[in-house]
Formats: C-alpha cells, sequence, structure tokens
C-alpha cells in the first residue's frame, strides 16, 4: 500500500501539523474507454469497483458518481449493520457482508469504526413475539447468533427501555443479535474509494450518466455531462434512481422510489449502548461516537425523489421512540434529512444480470443497503466479472419476478415499511 | 408533504390520503391466457418516474373515495387532479 496509515504515520504527520496528508483518491477526467463502468459512487458501487479491481483483476474500470462519493444514501443512513433475516437466502446475503466487516477496518487500512455493539429487535405483541422467536431459530439454523431475550432481559441489556405494561404498545420481549452494530458510514466510501483508487479505479465525481447507448442487446457505453464513454460491461448501482438508468436502457424494473428519514438528536453523554429497533412502533435508536442519537424514521408511502420526506412520518417515530425511552422526552433534535430508497416488492434487493448484454443492476435494498455494502460490492463484482451469479446471490435475480420465486422479507425488514 | 385537493371534499393535508400507486394499469382481460412475463409486467414493473407521474389516490381519512393525480416526483408539485374513470389531462 502506497500511504498505510498507522501510528507512525500519524506522529510523523503530526510534526508537519498534519499538513502534509496526500490525498486518498484521486481526481481523474474520463478516459475514452474502459472496461467496466460502475455507475454511482455510493458504498455499494465504490465496493464493487474495489472487490473487481482486487478479486477479479478488473483495474481499468470507473465509478461514475453524478455528485460527491457517498453523497447519497451511503451518507444518509443509520449505520446499522445485522445479519439476522429469516430466510435462507437472505441469511447467506447479509451475514456474508456481516463477515466481511468484521475485518473491513484491517482489510481497507482504513478505520470504518465498526462496533459490534449488538442489534435488540423488540416485541410488542403476540404476533411479534412468535415472528421473532421463529426468526432467531430460523437464524440459528443459518449459523446467525441471535438469543431471544423476556422482557427482564430487555431491560437489563437496555436499562432506558420503559418495558412497564401499561404503555400503549408493551414490550413483550426482543432478539438480540450480538455480532450486529454500526460502522462509520462516511468512513465505508472513502475506505473503499481509497482502496479503489490506489489499484487504479478511475473514481469520476461531478459526472452524470445521461444515456445507455445499446448496440441490439449488447451496451456499448454511456453518455455522460463529461461526454460519450465507451465501455461492455455497465453494472448500475444508483440506489433510489435505479429505476432512472434503467429507463435510459429501455428496462423497467420492480421499484418504487420513496425518500426514507431518519434525524439525530443534539450531541449527550453515553446513555444508549446497543441499537434497538422495534417493528411493530416502528422506531429505531442508537447513539453514534459523537453522542447524538440516530434515529430512523419510515418512508412515504408515495413515489418521491425529493430526498426530505413528510413531517407526519418524524413525528410518528419521536411519538413511539418518547413512548419507549421517556428519558429523552426533553432532547432537541438537530437535523433531520431524508434519502431515496429504491424498494422491491419483495423488500429484498437484486444483484442481477439483464437481458441486455453487459448490463448489470444492484438495486432494491430499499431501507436497508447499508448494512449489506461490502458483501453486495463483492457478489457484484462477482456477477459483472464471471457474467454469472455467485452462489450467495443467485436467488436475488430480476427474474424472481417473473418465476415468482419472491423472498419476501418484509417481516424480517425488523422495521415495518 | 403538501396538501391534495380532494375532488369531493377540497384541500386537505397529504397525511389523509394514502397513495395507490401508478395509475392506468389496466388489469388484463383474459388473465388465463397471460404468460409469466406478462404476469410480472402487471404485477411488479413500474416506471416509477423522476418527473410527471401519473398515480392513484385514496383519501383514506376523510371520503374513502379514489382518484388520479398528476405529480411531478422530483419536487411533490401536484399538475392535475381527475377523478376515476375520467380521461387524465393530456399535455
Amino acid at each position: 500500500m502506497k500511504n498505510k496509515y498507522s501510528i507512525l504515520s500519524l506522529v510523523k504527520n503530526a510534526f508537519s501539523q498534519h499538513e502534509n496528508w496526500k490525498q486518498a483518491w484521486g481526481d481523474p477526467e474520463p478516459k475514452k474507454e474502459y472496461e467496466a463502468i460502475i455507475i454511482g459512487g455510493g458504498g455499494h458501487g465504490l465496493a464493487t469497483a474495489y472487490y473487481l479491481a482486487k478479486k477479479h483483476n478488473m483495474r481499468n474500470i470507473a465509478v461514475l458518481e453524478k455528485g460527491w462519493i457517498g453523497g447519497g444514501n451511503t451518507g444518509r443512513n443509520t449505520t446499522i449493520i445485522r445479519s439476522n433475516y429469516l430466510w435462507d437466502a437472505s441469511a447467506g446475503l447479509y451475514d456474508h457482508a456481516l463477515k466481511i466487516w468484521e475485518n473491513l477496518s484491517q482489510e481497507l487500512n482504513y478505520n470504518i469504526m465498526f462496533s459490534q455493539r449488538g442489534v435488540m429487535n423488540l416485541a410488542h405483541n403476540l404476533q411479534d413475539v412468535r415472528d421473532l422467536k421463529r426468526r432467531t431459530h430460523a437464524n440459528r439454523l443459518n449459523g446467525i447468533d441471535a438469543v431471544w431475550l423476556n422482557t427482564d432481559q430487555v431491560k437489563e441489556f437496555c436499562p432506558i427501555i420503559n418495558t412497564s405494561p401499561d404503555i400503549r404498545y408493551p414490550v413483550l420481549g426482543g432478539t438480540l443479535q450480538r455480532r450486529a452494530g454500526t460502522a462509520r458510514h462516511d468512513a465505508v466510501a472513502w475506505g473503499y474509494a481509497r482502496g479503489a483508487d490506489e489499484m487504479g479505479v478511475d473514481i469520476i465525481q461531478n459526472c452524470e450518466v445521461e444515456g445507455i447507448k445499446r448496440n441490439g442487446d449488447q451496451v456499448e457505453g454511456v453518455e455522460t455531462s463529461k461526454g460519450f464513454i465507451k465501455t461492455k460491461k455497465i453494472g448500475v448501482v444508483a440506489a433510489g434512481h435505479s429505476s432512472v438508468i434503467a429507463n435510459m436502457a429501455g428496462l423497467k424494473l420492480p421499484l418504487e422510489s420513496k425518500p426514507l428519514q431518519a434525524l439525530v438528536s443534539e450531541p449527550v453523554k453515553p446513555i444508549i449502548d446497543t441499537v434497538v429497533m422495534s417493528n411493530a412502533v416502528h422506531a429505531y435508536v442508537s447513539q453514534s461516537d459523537k453522542g447524538e442519537l440516530v434515529i430512523g424514521a419510515g418512508t412515504d408511502a408515495y413515489v418521491s425523489y425529493t430526498q426530505r420526506g413528510s413531517h407526519d412520518v418524524v413525528e410518528g417515530t419521536l411519538k413511539a421512540i418518547l413512548e419507549l425511552y421517556p428519558i429523552f422526552s426533553r432532547m432537541k433534535m438537530l437535523r433531520q434529512w431524508g434519502g431515496i430508497v429504491d424498494i422491491c416488492p419483495d423488500a429484498s434487493p437484486i444483484i442481477s444480470k439483464t437481458n441486455i448484454k453487459g448490463l448489470y443492476f444492484n438495486c432494491g435494498w430499499g431501507t436497508g443497503g447499508f448494512k449489506a455494502t461490502p458483501g453486495s460490492g463483492d457478489l457484484f463484482a462477482h456477477t459483472i466479472a464471471n457474467d454469472e451469479p455467485h452462489k450467495l446471490n443467485a436467488a436475488f435475480n430480476l427474474n424472481r419476478f417473473v418465476s415468482g420465486d419472491l423472498v419476501d422479507e418484509h417481516g424480517a425488514a425488523a422495521v415495518a415499511h | 408533504m403538501f396538501l391534495i385537493n380532494c375532488p369531493y371534499c377540497g384541500e386537505r393535508d397529504q397525511s389523509e390520503f394514502s397513495c395507490g400507486g401508478e395509475a392506468h394499469i389496466v388489469r388484463p382481460k383474459q388473465p388465463t391466457e397471460l404468460s409469466d412475463d406478462q404476469w410480472a409486467e402487471y404485477l411488479f414493473m413500474r416506471k416509477n418516474i423522476k418527473g410527471i407521474q401519473f398515480e392513484r389516490w385514496n383519501h383514506a381519512h376523510g371520503c374513502r373515495k379514489w382518484f388520479n393525480m398528476v405529480r411531478d416526483t422530483s419536487n411533490d408539485k401536484i399538475h392535475a387532479i381527475y377523478k376515476m374513470g375520467e380521461k387524465p389531462p393530456v399535455e
């Protein structure tokens, strides 16, 4: 690695007032032609480029980003990482990612601040209890750590939760995945960008894709705001804008794009050292290293690309938060924002070839894509390089909407969207 | 978040309404004749347009009637509202 970050480099740079750190990735102009082009410079796109270069030796590739890297959903999510999904296909996919997360800081030589602080999912009614217990068993059969906690154990694990039986939606128990946790979302994009750049990947920011050129059923290149770029392989990782890119290629996807909101409070001293999610009342909360409460709200129930979201959605989430955590009643919220998420009818992603040769889609992550970033990049790189899916993403093909072999994870999304 | 002018009740907050998705997707006349591809198209594939989109809305917490709306999904501006069965505005 050219500029390895270490305690020694930190000390050395301290002597020059930290003014001589080299740029972590370059700012190249696009070449005329690439072996492959990734559309979308978020975590998933950068990870895809990183693994294409690292594991498949494709170095003449570019990542095109219309804004700045990590400026979309990668920088807008609530940074939760877990793999406690119900179905085998999902368990395989998300746990593959979790295993990569566990060593990612070392692999990238970049501190992504991965913190396995555990994720607890609460049950508020009898059906929740049954569903979550079933999921715990399914997880354990798939080798994913999961335990069921009764109400007292929930209280012991996270003492600030109101477990009184007379609240509107009392806590009847919960599941806990201890290997789950959080990571610093921006650092994930930056770490992958730095790693990919070092292997020769061109990361081209402020370069919007305006069209996809096809010759029959083979892609030939992309029209961009920086001119035409020739390529035989295009990997689209455009999240909320996947349908926009698909329309350029004359494709329709089973997606709807909706704003998903999150908000953070003013920073306070450490009060919650885990991630708590609640399906029934739709509230999830964790605390960032800066001390802010990080709160995830729901999606608006209509298609919109506005990156704002409605006030009533936030209001509903905060009502639930306050009932579960009365201690937060006098907290002030600092910032609120929205990101556009592309939701599949079965709440599972698409990592797939299409019927256009050389055009691949990695989309449909909906409200929970961040947790899968490394695994998604790895599997999508495999799919692009070999023109065949890896066995872990074979189930997540586009054709499942024709065959009916859906991976229905609506229940296991752990928050009802 | 926006206001919606319900054709039956007048202007109300959007939170009173629920969105029924893309409008003018015609239910297949002969379901038994459909191929799997055609079913997928009807059930799942959506235009998901960034820009002017035609969609169905229901005044769920009001008169509970359905109607159509033309909305710009890039800024949530509503361009037209028309009743079910009426022809969509052309422009």
